[in-house]
């Protein structure tokens, strides 16, 4: 599988990553370079294996339904770019 | 079938499904301790996972999964012992963490169904899974020219989707999809069934096709929050479906947005464009796995369910399908209903709980629970009219003043000076007298004409300015008509 | 001023208690050196905070009440970590102004325990580098210089190259890494260092920003392998804040002091000579397996067959997880935005300057990996893989104890070098990214040095929990590296 520069500009749009035609052309080189790389792997019989989700083998512990306050409005909005009015505020979203 | 929608090359079939999001009552979200409180401060309920903050990881809330099974037993599904949470990826402002944590190979419930009453009686609606996922925060878009803003309160809380199969062929059966499940869902208190807060938003799959084809490209319909809504959609929807077909055009797969306002759908725009989701497993957090016992207590804890109930309802009130439907769609009407019909006439009270009552709230929009009304305030009031103190129409006509009085209901009829004559004699002296003054009619009535018995009637009631009983009158008048 | 260098974290706490100095004097000693210092270790100092700390450990020690286990001890923080009141940034523009509100498990657990905060270390951006050379905050230095003469600046290795170098330049007693795929062992190695990766869930991931959430795992860089048990033995906790965290009892760390290697199973893996393993790697190796024989240990080869197949699968794992873990950085709710009209162009140039160049390279390739088409091909491949090489260690952890590797497969190079390809950059985590992938404890401990004076790390690899084991052959090493 090779990445040509359609795919180069709607991984980048998924990634929401802007990039120029020259940056495009060095990824197409540098992603084909390490995907085929990484196609070593199709080398490998996998047939019968399930894939590892984890590492983590212990089950998971859940928590009781109870309401605990770390947080603020004040400190939630405290690193936000743009605030008004105790809401983040971001470009028009046109639906 | 009976709902076909009529294009100008033939009739039309229907098929839909529905993805119905149903936030589960909890008091904190599904992955964080914030609350799930509705109506606070903007961006005042927001842990660090809710925001998305650096470092943030997300723990769940056993009673969310408990609710997620609980919800699941009831809709006659299998549980799911194991099941994985996988990241859903894709920009929104109200999404912070740029991906929802939902589950999509795995899902904690697999197939159910649920039955609903149709035209032609009762059919089977399957339930396709349920999943458990974070619902996202609220964007608003309408207050500023430039921007939009953000409240992530609502980010986090839990959230189940339920997809039911393409089963639905009419908007009614829709409505009576949403219905029933709203209606199991407060029935075992895993959601509030609000839809006006949102807390109950669905979206809906819908196809046409000609009779016996296969299935038609279908469109989905973005979080449409009322039944009226629902309906509303999918009757614009099908027919500009059937329109653009019948021209010859293509439907294109796509998301569209119901608008209130004109009743019309149209396509959402700014969604990302290619739906790619790269879902994964999320690597935060392990398998969730359930064991029997826990399925085993949640079983045994479920309440009785709307159709148990309303099968018993049918049998124990001897009440007519219509009447048990709609007093069980409601935990807290059906209650409501059997304190009342406890010690009384069933036919009486459902009358008035159905009728009145219904038409009260309706009048207030309100709901029963939220009303603060009591069962007794009803039960005090149709206690005086079986004891014969005050009739069945006095009674609707002081019935809203009376629910709005803290008077207790005798004191009440007393200040408002209503009452029934149920005293034999006086009743006894008034047809008499209104006899006297109808011989000739008397005379007609005995030689057959039956119908004359009403405007007797009629002439006491108006008489004792309508408050003689109207069971003794009937009683007297037909034994000194026979003498 | 005292001297502190070279001073270990166990000496320096006997002192502290017998008061020859105090923690002060010791603190005002590291951020001397840290202020005179060229080798851009830190992105923040946080002297002032420290300083107070130091002030409040001498307090407790001069009531001698409620002592802690690293009261008074300087360390660096790896910027990876989120500190409560101090700006964090992951090596990123992208975060160059947040100040998070709260305190990583990892962190908070040292500072209980009465450590010094003296700054945030310098790192490659969102620990994703080698060579520390891919840092918004610019390249870190290594302290160490090849004997050879008039040689350039040398990299510390990566991502945690600012606390690695820190500790290696005496502006710390130690340093807290993190390692995805290396991080902490590589730099270590790099550096002359002790670095240790603990087993996966031993060290809560709370608070610690995510580059590849089922891969990162806190641990110590350290000087000596007694500093990193006391180390881990502090960072370590089940936390209910991460749901990957272990609960499995912790044992007294130290106690790899009174672990006896006489008759234990040392594991060599064939397949770790890789091509270009260096040849001063490859004699520094041997010298290491005759030391554990001499010391009674027993030497059997073992099979990891995988081995080759491990480091495509984490360059398809890691960016995979981190093209999600890295999309809550979109300029809405905090750090660097471009402002612009439209939402979209707002994202994608927020996300096109905030990130370098490696990051952004990293996300493509994960999102590429598991968008519709290529999931299969490549991610559901890639868990599958580390599924056999995961098994490969389970199955030769049945026939030995630990198993000894090289750390790296080079020594530390020049800044500037191995830019222009990335898979040769990713190269140098071809050692240290198995273990990685299974989850497996890993400590990096230097055993020699090339002919241009350069250390040369070994790793041994053990079982899952058995951070005894790794601990006391890392000791072995340690004390008898005197050797070369």
């Amino acid at each position: 599988m090779s990445i040509d520069n359609k795919t180069v500009r709607k991984v980048s749009k998924l990634a929401k990553i802007r990039i120029n035609e020259q940056e495009e052309k060095k990824l197409i080189e540098e992603l084909n370079n390490i995907l085929g790389w990484v196609d070593e792997l199709k080398k490998v019989d996998t047939e019968k294996i399930e894939p590892m989700l984890s590492v983590f083998n212990e089950s998971m512990v859940m928590r009781r339904d109870e309401v605990f306050s770390e947080t603020s409005d004040e400190l939630v909005l405290k690193n936000a770019p743009e605030s008004k009015s105790g809401f983040f505020v971001v470009p028009k979203v046109v639906e | 079938m009976s709902y076909l929608i009529d294009g100008k090359t033939g009739k039309w079939e229907l098929v839909m499904g529905l993805e119905v999001h149903a936030q589960i009552k909890s008091n904190s979200k599904l992955f964080s301790k914030a609350s799930t409180f509705w109506g606070g401060k903007p961006n005042s309920q927001v842990e660090l996972v809710d925001s998305g903050m650096p470092g943030a990881l997300p723990v769940i809330n056993e009673y969310c999964v408990d609710q997620a099974i609980k919800t699941g037993l009831s809709l006659n599904a299998k549980i799911n012992k194991k099941s994985i949470f996988d990241r859903k990826n894709y920009f929104y402002p109200d999404l912070p963490q740029g991906y929802q944590i939902s589950q999509f190979e795995h899902p904690i419930v697999g197939n159910g169904f649920l039955v609903i009453e149709t035209e032609d009686g009762q059919k089977r609606i399957g339930i396709t899974r349920i999943h458990l996922e974070q619902d996202a925060g609220k964007s608003i878009h309408d207050q500023d020219n430039q921007n939009s803003f953000i409240d992530l309160n609502r980010s986090g809380c839990a959230l189940m989707e339920i997809v039911s199969e393409p089963d639905l062929n009419s908007p009614q059966e829709a409505a009576q999809y949403v219905k029933k499940l709203r209606a199991i869902l407060r029935c075992i208190g895993s959601c509030d069934g609000n839809m006006e807060r949102g807390n109950l938003r669905a979206d809906v799959n819908v196809s046409v096709r000609k009779p016996g084809q296969k299935l038609g490209t279908r469109c989905e319909i973005k979080n449409v929050n009322s039944i009226k809504f629902i309906q509303q959609a999918i009757e614009y929807e099908s027919r500009r479906q059937v329109e653009l077909i019948e021209n010859g055009q293509n439907i294109s797969q796509e998301t569209r947005l119901f608008d209130p306002n004109n009743g019309e759908t149209r396509t959402m725009r700014g969604k990302e464009e290619s739906h790619d989701y790269r879902y994964f497993p999320d690597p935060d957090l392990p398998p969730l796995v359930v064991n029997d016992d826990r399925i085993e207590k949640i079983k045994n804890e479920l309440p009785e369910l709307p159709d148990e109930k309303k099968k018993r309802f049918k049998e124990q009130y001897k009440l007519k399908d219509y009447d048990a439907e709609i007093l069980v769609e409601d935990q807290f009407v059906s209650s409501f209903f059997e304190e009342l019909a406890e010690k009384r006439d069933s036919k009486i009270v459902v009358s008035w709980v159905t009728v009145e009552l219904f038409s009260y709230l309706k009048k207030k929009d309100a709901q029963l629970q939220d009303s603060k009304i009591k069962s007794k305030k009803i039960g005090d009031l149709l206690d005086l009219i079986i004891n014969g103190s005050i009739s069945n129409r006095q009674a609707k006509e002081i019935f809203e003043e009376y629910i709005e009085t803290d008077l207790e209901a005798s004191d009440f009829i007393k200040k408002k000076g209503v009452k029934q004559v149920s005293d034999k004699s006086e009743i006894e002296a008034l047809i008499k007298s209104v006899l006297q003054k109808n011989v000739e009619m008397v005379n007609d009535y005995k030689k057959g004409k039956d119908k004359l018995f009403g405007f007797f009637v009629g002439q006491v009631m108006k008489e004792s300015k309508g408050k003689a009983n109207p069971q003794l009158v009937n009683q007297v008048l037909k034994d000194l008509l026979s003498k | 001023m005292t001297d502190f260098k070279n001073l270990d974290i166990s000496t320096a706490k006997e002192c502290l208690l017998k008061k020859e100095f105090s923690s002060l004097e010791l603190t005002e000693f590291f951020i001397d050196r840290i202020k005179k210092s060229n080798l851009n270790c830190f992105i923040t100092n946080t002297f002032e905070n420290a300083i107070e700390m130091a002030k409040e450990s001498d307090k407790k020690i001069s009531r001698n009440r409620e002592i802690r286990d690293l009261e008074g001890i300087p360390i660096g923080m790896k910027d990876l970590f989120c500190t409560k009141g101090v700006r964090t940034t992951a090596g990123s523009k992208i975060l160059e102004n947040f100040v998070p509100f709260y305190e990583s498990t990892v962190s908070n657990n040292l500072i209980s325990d009465g450590a010094v905060i003296l700054g945030k270390t310098n790192m490659d951006e969102f620990a994703m580098g080698s060579a520390n050379t891919t840092s918004f905050f610019g390249n870190v230095i290594n302290p160490l210089k090849s004997s050879e003469e008039n040689t350039k600046d040398l990299v510390p290795g990566g991502s945690s190259g600012g606390s690695a170098s820190s500790v290696a330049a005496n502006l710390c007693m130690a340093a807290t890494g993190s390692d995805t795929g290396g991080s902490i062992r590589q730099p270590a190695s790099f550096c002359g260092l002790v670095g240790l990766k603990p087993t996966y869930g031993r060290c809560s991931r709370f608070g610690m920003i995510a580059f590849a959430s089922s891969l990162d795992q806190a641990g110590p860089i350290t000087k000596t392998v007694k500093d990193a048990a006391l180390m881990l033995q502090s960072m370590s906790s089940y936390d209910e804040k991460d749901s990957t965290s272990s609960r499995k009892p912790i044992p007294q760390y130290l106690d790899f002091l009174n672990f006896d290697i006489r008759g234990k199973k040392i594991g060599l893996p064939t397949e770790y000579k890789v091509e270009g393993l260096n040849s001063d790697i490859v004699k520094v190796w041997d010298d290491t397996i005759n030391l554990f024989k001499k010391n009674g240990a027993e030497i059997v080869n073992i099979s990891l067959p995988h081995t080759s197949f491990a480091l495509p699968t984490y360059y398809i794992i890691a960016p995979a997880e981190a093209s999600a873990n890295l999309a809550r950085y979109d300029g809405v709710k905090y750090g660097f935005r471009e402002n612009s009209d439209d939402l979209e162009d707002m994202y994608e140039l927020t996300r096109a300057k905030g990130f370098g160049d490696e990051v952004k390279r990293r996300l493509m390739i994960g999102t590429y990996v598991l968008s519709a088409g290529y999931y299969d091909a490549y991610y559901l491949k890639a868990l599958k893989v580390r599924q056999l090489i995961s098994d490969d260690f389970k199955s030769a952890f049945e026939k030995c104890d630990v198993i000894l590797t090289p750390t790296t497969p080079n020594v530390a190079f020049p800044i500037g070098e191995k830019q222009n390809d990335p898979i040769e950059m990713y190269l140098n985590d071809v050692l240290t990214v198995p273990a990685s992938l299974a989850g497996l404890p890993a400590i990096s401990v230097t055993a020699g040095k090339n002919s241009n004076n350069l250390p040369i790390g070994m790793q041994v690899i053990g079982r899952p929990f058995d951070e005894i084991s790794i601990l006391a052959a890392g000791k072995l090493i340690e004390e008898y590296r005197s050797f070369l």
